[in-house]
């Protein structure tokens, strides 16, 4: 039997994102041995990408502002198919979250008086969002990291977990990976493990993730037994950049469409006027005249279609690019040049002209914006107990972006920040308490470990494709029938591409060596993205209906017996399988929330 | 403004470049090899305008050498993952458009050289990390009555330039002091660190003084102003003139000195900062707290 390097914890967590040290800084104070674990080095997670700011009900700027209406907007934002107790805790925690991390020097905004500013977002009733500039996320990710530095946790960089372990019992007692920088294997023992390894956005073509979001989180916890909910519902952005490749995939604020900004298509019309649904008609301009006048007029004119909810405008994005008229790169044009001064443009969006101009070489103030929706946040995940974080499987935690649950159908801009920090310290928090109550250290499974270590450098010994090959063709799959649209024929064709896929993917092979080798690492990330594929594609499936981030265009309407159910997806004989489970009933004091006037 | 703008970019043919300059192909010259050694390869691959040098490298990856090495995340300039030396000059690849290079020649990519190498543009960078846990961290006083902390938002900014660093460590490799000198990195923090210990000791809720640290522990003096690091700096920091300059001038004028160091804290912005937070950082003052420089124990890989 093969040595290993090995590692004996109470507490390891997979991900060093906001939710993972958010996580670590709750586990270590508790006096648990905790390590944390992450694919890039400290401080590159894609936390940094966050911009607009944590929402927390601190009522800086309106005091009227309080965690049941946050609960409420959060609740609503979700298509209620949210879990009601995490949405509660959520909001009634975020705002000690939020002071905490001032505590440990971060730097936020301020009000006139002192106090840390907060901004209006979208579907969140009052001012709530603390923020730096534009770059909240990553004065949260520098926070908690210098945090966690400061108490001497223990972080193992760039290091890749190929499996999680497990006991005779089914729990799960520790880990497998290895080392990006060598390629040696390194094994894990630890009594609780948790999962915070965010996002899934590499399955798609546009995305706006970064390479680490491939869903390892999520396939880990699956394959070592534990439930998924609600895959299906992925928050799409419609204006993501399509061009030129450099940029592709990154978000373009709605500010743009909220400063003048409009959607044309190959024929130079503004195509939003021939998609204003009947629900949104009484508060939508149906000429382009009144619809220009609403920048100046908000009172007497109604607003522009081009600014509808984001779900109907990626759709008319969709129907435009499926009709023909899109442009050159599957995109639509996003048009501020011939709308505004260059000073004007300039002045409102420094951060686009800017991102612009670098990354793509384009002067908005002179050309339009190719654009096209973007996948860029998973609201479902590991599916978990609201209050502890726990997984279905024993020893499991999971919290951020790879948890399910808090977001519901959708989520609202700054409740991810917020959910990193409520959750993260409550899974850091459980998950020791789980540990320190087990006694003895874990022994790990060595044939189990073994396995994996095969399982993990087989692609050196296989003559197949690339698996850059392989990873192309699932996010053409998935961008093209698991996309923003969907519809059933289009999603089965997807399941059967999936069973080709895998059956590629087991096939690919790799060359070079072990050590800081990519191919390889991507042929076994792509094991990731295709169990994400999997779930979300079944998900996708079974809801037959459109709710939030998931639209049917066979069933457009949402369905009152569908917003009981969370879609669940979790292994059975060495399968995924879907089934429709019931929701948690939010008890009848919070359900008076929603009867208020509004 | 017309609509023609519109046109413009439609009619663009898909692919061709903004720039002047545009051959078919572009050869770029990688640094390949590991710790005991390597060189310069050459890659010949097709120039399809609009990109970036590291969407190049990345082409370069999943069309010819899919084992080539390479450090990134977010690709938009905010993770600072990507350094490497483009044509000589430390840059994030990410942010670096083919146009503004010369495509007729060349294109030479070379890991950072003040890291040593790992592996083809991937370099090792646990000395940053290990000079960051040798920081003492930040240390508030006690909260207002109504449980918050006040700054006024001209205090916040100043600290705020800092807080922008994304620790691409390009002003690390750029650095005279250490960029050939190994034997200097023990007792050299270098640009980065500058900064945030320029960032610590002006944050309005602060009580720690690091002075001697700084001065004796992690060589503020050995700096000497070449601004290298501040040209280098993707995010605009002024970090020889805001941060260096100003620690040098703070460990020199005032060696130590409890009640210099008490006035400066006190004498910043009266309001909003309570009179009774000024009055918490008297006691760390006047015993002279010490602060632990021993590193703390060191991240692993």
């Amino acid at each position: 039997m093969a040595e290993y390097e090995s590692h004996t914890l109470d507490v390891l967590i997979i991900g060093a994102g906001g939710a993972g040290l958010r996580a670590a800084i709750e586990a270590s104070a508790t006096g648990a041995r905790t390590a944390l674990v992450c694919k890039s080095l400290l401080g590159k997670a894609h936390t940094v990408m966050a911009e607009g700011g944590v929402a927390a009900a601190l009522g800086n700027v309106w005091p009227e502002d309080n965690w049941k209406v946050h609960f409420r907007d959060t609740m609503r934002g979700g298509k209620m198919l949210n879990n009601w107790r995490m949405a509660q805790l959520h909001a009634q925690e975020a705002p000690d979250r939020v002071l905490e991390l001032e505590e440990w020097g971060a730097v936020f905004d301020r009000t006139a008086d002192g106090r840390i500013l907060q901004r209006d977002f979208g579907g969140h009733r009052y001012a709530r969002l603390a923020h730096v500039g534009d770059r909240t996320g990553l004065e949260l990710l520098r926070t908690c990291q210098q945090r966690a530095v400061s108490l001497g946790i223990e972080v193992f960089m760039e290091c890749k977990i190929v499996r999680l372990l497990t006991d005779a019992t089914g729990a799960v007692n520790g880990a497998v990976g290895f080392w990006r920088e060598s390629g040696t294997f390194v094994v894990f023992g630890a009594k609780s493990v948790v999962i915070a390894a965010g996002g899934v956005g590499k399955t798609w073509k546009f995305t706006s993730n970064s390479w680490e979001g491939t869903g390892d989180g999520h396939a880990l916890a699956l394959w070592a037994g534990a439930d998924m909910i609600d895959m299906e519902c992925v928050q799409f952005h419609p204006t993501g950049m399509v061009w030129p490749p450099s940029a592709r995939g990154i978000l373009v604020t709605e500010g743009v469409r909220g400063d003048g900004g409009v959607l044309r298509n190959s024929d130079g019309e503004r195509f939003m006027f021939n998609y204003i649904p009947d629900f949104y008609a009484k508060e939508t301009a149906d000429t382009i005249e009144e619809g220009d006048q609403w920048y100046e007029n908000k009172t007497d004119f109604r607003r522009p279609p081009e600014l509808l909810p984001r779900d109907e405008v990626a759709r008319s994005i969709n129907s435009e690019v499926k009709a023909g008229r899109g442009s050159p790169h599957g995109g639509v044009y996003l048009d501020i040049a011939s709308r505004r001064s260059p000073e004007y443009i300039k002045r409102r969006l420094p951060s686009m002209y800017h991102q612009f101009k670098e990354l793509a070489d384009v002067d908005i103030t002179v050309e339009a914006m190719e654009i096209g929706p973007t996948c860029h946040y998973i609201m479902g995940g590991i599916r978990v107990d609201a209050d502890t974080a726990a997984t279905t499987v024993p020893g499991l935690f999971a919290a951020g972006e790879a948890a399910g649950g808090m977001h519901g159908a959708n989520r609202l801009g700054g409740n991810s920040l917020s959910d990193l920090l409520v959750f993260g310290r409550r899974a850091g928090q459980y998950a020791a308490e789980h540990a320190l109550g087990r006694s003895g250290d874990v022994e790990v499974d060595r044939a189990q470990v073994d396995a994996v270590v095969g399982h993990a450098l087989a692609p050196f010994a296989r003559d197949g494709e690339n698996p850059y090959a392989v990873h192309h063709a699932l996010q053409e799959t998935m961008q093209s029938l698991v996309g923003i649209i969907r519809t059933e024929s289009e999603l089965l064709e997807a399941r059967e591409a999936l069973d080709v896929l895998e059956e590629r993917a087991a096939a690919s092979g790799v060359e070079g060596h072990r050590q800081f080798n990519p191919g390889w690492h991507l042929a076994l990330d792509l094991e990731s993205m295709l169990a994400v594929a999997r779930c979300t594609t079944l998900g996708a499936i079974e809801r037959k209906e459109s709710r939030g981030g998931h639209t049917r265009d066979d069933f457009p309407g949402p369905d009152p017996e569908f917003a009981k159910v969370n879609m669940v997806t979790r292994m059975h004989d060495g399968a995924v399988v879907v089934a429709a489970e019931p929701l948690p009933e939010m008890p009848d004091e919070l359900k008076t929330l929603f009867e208020e006037a509004h | 403004m017309s609509s023609e703008a519109t046109v413009t970019a439609a009619n663009r043919p898909a692919g061709a470049p903004a720039g002047s300059s545009s051959p078919a192909n572009v050869t770029m010259r990688l640094w390949r090899g590991d710790a005991s050694g390597g060189g310069f390869v050459d890659y010949t691959i097709e120039n399809l305008g609009g990109e970036v040098v590291l969407d190049v490298v990345h082409r370069i990856q999943a069309e010819q050498a899919p084992d080539l090495a390479v450090r990134w995340n977010c690709k938009a300039g905010k993770c600072g993952s990507c350094s490497a030396e483009v044509n000589g000059k430390p840059r994030l690849m990410c942010m670096t458009r083919m146009s503004t290079l010369e495509l007729s020649e060349p294109i030479t990519i070379s890991p950072m050289r003040g890291n040593p190498v790992i592996r083809d543009l991937v370099t090792d960078v646990s000395f940053h990390f290990a000079v960051a846990r040798r920081i003492p961290a930040f240390h508030p006083g006690p909260r207002e009555a109504d449980g918050t902390y006040r700054m006024a938002q001209v205090d916040v900014e100043r600290v705020q330039e800092f807080r922008k660093c994304i620790e691409c460590f390009l002003c690390q490799n750029v650095c005279h002091v250490i960029r050939d000198h190994e034997e200097n990195k023990p007792a050299f923090a270098g640009p980065r660190f500058f900064a945030r210990l320029a960032e610590l000791e002006m944050h309005p809720l602060d009580t720690l003084d690091r002075r001697e640290l700084i001065s004796r522990d992690l060589g503020v003096g050995l700096c000497n102003i070449t601004k290298c690091c501040t040209e280098v700096c993707p995010e605009g920091i002024h970090i020889t003139d805001n941060a260096i300059i100003p620690l040098k001038e703070r460990v020199v004028d005032a060696r130590y000195d409890p009640i210099a160091w008490l006035g400066r804290k006190i004498r910043r912005r009266p309001s909003p900062t309570p009179a009774h937070v000024t009055a918490a950082l008297a006691p760390a003052a006047a015993t002279g707290e010490v602060i632990s420089t021993e590193p703390a124990p060191r991240a692993t890989s």
